[in-house]
């Protein structure tokens, strides 16, 4: 029940964050000196072709009505027409938010499990020649860019060992599975396709790589900190004390609670992966959201860079709200607290 | 009057030394420190050390294009013939402008409306404050710096404004934790029951406890803002070339991969320098002031 009053709560101040951003993007999309549609039309459309459009967009109304245009336009999935691609938004947007939900995922996946992973060990091991490389790693992956880890890995891997795909999403060469949910890798396991399967995994390791680095490096080392703290705790040397077998005592006892700020912290990870992804996309040629939103942007697409920022904001609640719901299951203090009514 | 002025004074500096004295009995942050002084020095001489200061510019030689790294030109130089250290060297000014502007426009007003917005904890102006914070906060500061820069001209100021107009809210969030707790403790409600008024409990009360966070967060969110600003660069949003920007040149040298891979690489090592020593000075001033949540 708590939890539920704790995800009703959080809904109701997602949908008023939503609301303020979209007035945040409108501000932003309309303070656009010059004449979006002049250039979406090119400097040599006739004047009546750029009237016409000016009024098919509302763009000769007040603000008001045009953000009342907008918003509920874009609460029926009608996101506008893009002035780039030429078509509805809500189209480009089914056809590349796919994309980039997989790689990011898969992403996500590298970052939790390996961060985890070397700041375990490292943490386990603290002050030996372990945990000394893991934190030179962890830096090194924190201060590059991943559009650099992004250019290194493409010359290293896709030029001079020549082991990897380093651009798009399937060999040429590899008979695409059907489209079910847009995400190559899971529509080829969904078809019993594996060669597209492993096809799919190879394409979506270097970008995937280059965009997990960073936040690989924050995981793991605020999970080495808290591991080595928690280690001299009490509880723990009476659980060894007690004979429970060192395994049991790392996974259970000193995994779990560990795992609480490195979880907080996956959220603001997560979102700075797909902040990257805007970058990385561009330089592996990956066709996703972000692409699509970065060439928008590039190309002044007003209503594209709109609906991208806006779903973007809709992916990042969700990401907060389940990562909430993880830090209540794994903190009992939280869940406990919530119950009280505080 | 003047002997108790000098005795603080004597004691803030005896502080100020013990600090030191901490702070730099870890290699690491004086490493960091070594890092950010020595590229603060090159920024700021850089027309005088780097060897071909015109190059920073528009500058144009085809007969020394391209060249491998050399006793002459110690980076190579990049296709039009530009020697690659000088602008680097000048590089960095674009750097640790972005940065410093940055947190000058955002360090006051962030601070300012966390103080005021934890102080009133559960009231309207606590509602509204973090109510707008939570906006801006809810998609990461890259995407929406993009986006503002794709509407303006892109060039180093706008990239400036964008970032700025997105980075207020980690010191509101920051500062808003720190005041609500803070607001609770004995020594504001002795100076609230001795009538002191609402900025000398703000502002000499409660601020100068917020101080060392503060100061930890901008010495870490200059790497931030930096690795930013070379994102908009690199994209073609921010810096616009000639302007030597370290983004843009990696940008430009991406496309010469990987046969001249001395013209990306050298300047993606310079921004890791710049970002690993205000990063190694921020964890110095962590472990110093035994910050956790930073």
């Amino acid at each position: 029940m708590s939890t539920l009053k704790f995800l009703g709560k959080r809904l109701a101040l997602s949908i008023f964050v939503l609301f303020g951003l979209s007035l945040l993007i409108f501000t932003i999309a309309r303070v656009l000196p010059g004449d979006p549609v002049r250039m979406a039309l090119g400097s040599r459309a006739p004047q009546w072709a750029v009237d016409n459009m000016r009024e098919q967009m509302h763009l000769n109304d007040p603000l008001y009505a045009q953000y009342y245009y907008w918003l509920s336009g874009a609460l029926h999935g009608d996101l506008g027409q893009s002035l780039f691609t030429r078509r509805a938004v809500s189209t480009d947007v089914k056809e590349f938010l796919p994309a980039t939900l997989e790689l990011a995922i898969f992403a996500g996946i590298i970052m939790a499990v390996f961060g985890v992973l070397l700041g375990a060990v490292s943490g386990r091991y603290s002050n030996t020649w372990i945990d000394n490389s893991v934190r030179i790693f962890s830096y090194i992956g924190i201060v590059t860019p991943s559009f650099v880890f992004a250019i290194l890995f493409m010359l290293l891997f896709g030029y001079v060992l020549n082991v990897l795909p380093t651009v798009g999403r399937l060999s040429p060469w590899i008979h695409r599975p059907p489209v079910i949910t847009g995400m190559v890798s899971l529509d080829a396991l969904l078809s019993g396709n594996f060669a597209a399967l492993g096809d799919a995994i190879r394409h979506m390791i270097l970008p995937a790589v280059s965009l997990a680095l960073g936040g690989m490096a924050q995981e793991a080392r605020i999970t080495r900190s808290t591991i080595s703290d928690n280690l001299r705790k009490d509880y723990i040397a009476s659980a060894k004390g007690f004979g429970v077998p060192e395994r049991l005592v790392v996974l259970k006892y000193l995994l779990k609670p560990s795992l609480i700020p490195t979880v907080s912290i996956f959220g603001l990870d997560f979102a700075s992966l797909l902040a990257n992804a805007f970058l990385v996309e561009l330089i592996f040629n990956w066709p996703g959201f972000s692409r699509y939103g970065i060439n928008a942007m590039l190309n002044k697409d007003l209503n594209a860079v709109s609906a991208v920022v806006m779903i973007l904001g809709v992916v990042f609640i969700v990401v907060n709200i389940l990562v909430d719901l993880l830090v209540a299951w794994l903190d009992p203090r939280i869940r406990l607290g919530a119950e009280r009514g505080k | 009057m003047i002997m108790v002025h000098n005795t603080l004074l004597k004691r803030r500096l005896e502080s100020l030394k013990k600090n030191w004295y901490k702070f730099s009995k870890n290699p690491v942050s004086v490493l960091g420190l070594f890092f950010v002084l020595a590229v603060s020095f090159v920024a700021i001489f850089a027309p005088y050390i780097s060897p071909y200061p015109m190059h920073a510019g528009r500058y144009v030689n085809f007969v020394e294009a391209s060249e491998t790294p050399s006793l002459k030109h110690l980076c190579g130089t990049d296709v039009f013939g530009r020697d690659i250290l000088s602008r680097i060297f000048f590089g960095f000014r674009y750097s640790l402008m972005m940065g410093a502007v940055v947190l000058s426009l955002v360090v006051v007003p962030g601070v300012v409306l966390g103080l005021v917005a934890g102080y009133y904890r559960g009231t309207w102006i606590d509602t509204v404050i973090m109510r707008v914070t939570d906006v801006f906060l809810a998609v990461p500061p890259l995407i929406l710096a993009l986006a503002i820069c794709s509407v303006l001209t892109p060039s180093v100021f706008h990239a400036m404004m964008a970032v700025s107009l997105m980075w207020w809210p980690w010191y509101t969030r920051l500062v808003y934790g720190l005041s609500s707790s803070l607001r609770n403790e004995f020594f504001v409600q002795a100076a609230e029951v001795t009538g002191a008024s609402r900025s000398h409990i703000l502002f000499r009360e409660i601020l100068p406890n917020c101080v060392s966070s503060i100061f930890t967060k901008m010495s870490l969110d200059m790497g931030w803002v930096i690795l930013i600003g070379s994102s908009l660069s690199f994209v073609g949003l921010g810096a616009q070339p000639p302007t030597p920007d370290l983004g843009t040149m990696v940008a430009d040298g991406a496309k010469y991969l990987p046969d001249q891979w001395w013209i990306a690489i050298f300047p993606a090592l310079a921004i890791m320098i710049t970002v690993l020593g205000f990063n190694l000075i921020g964890d110095g001033f962590r472990d110093l002031f035994a910050l956790e949540d930073i």
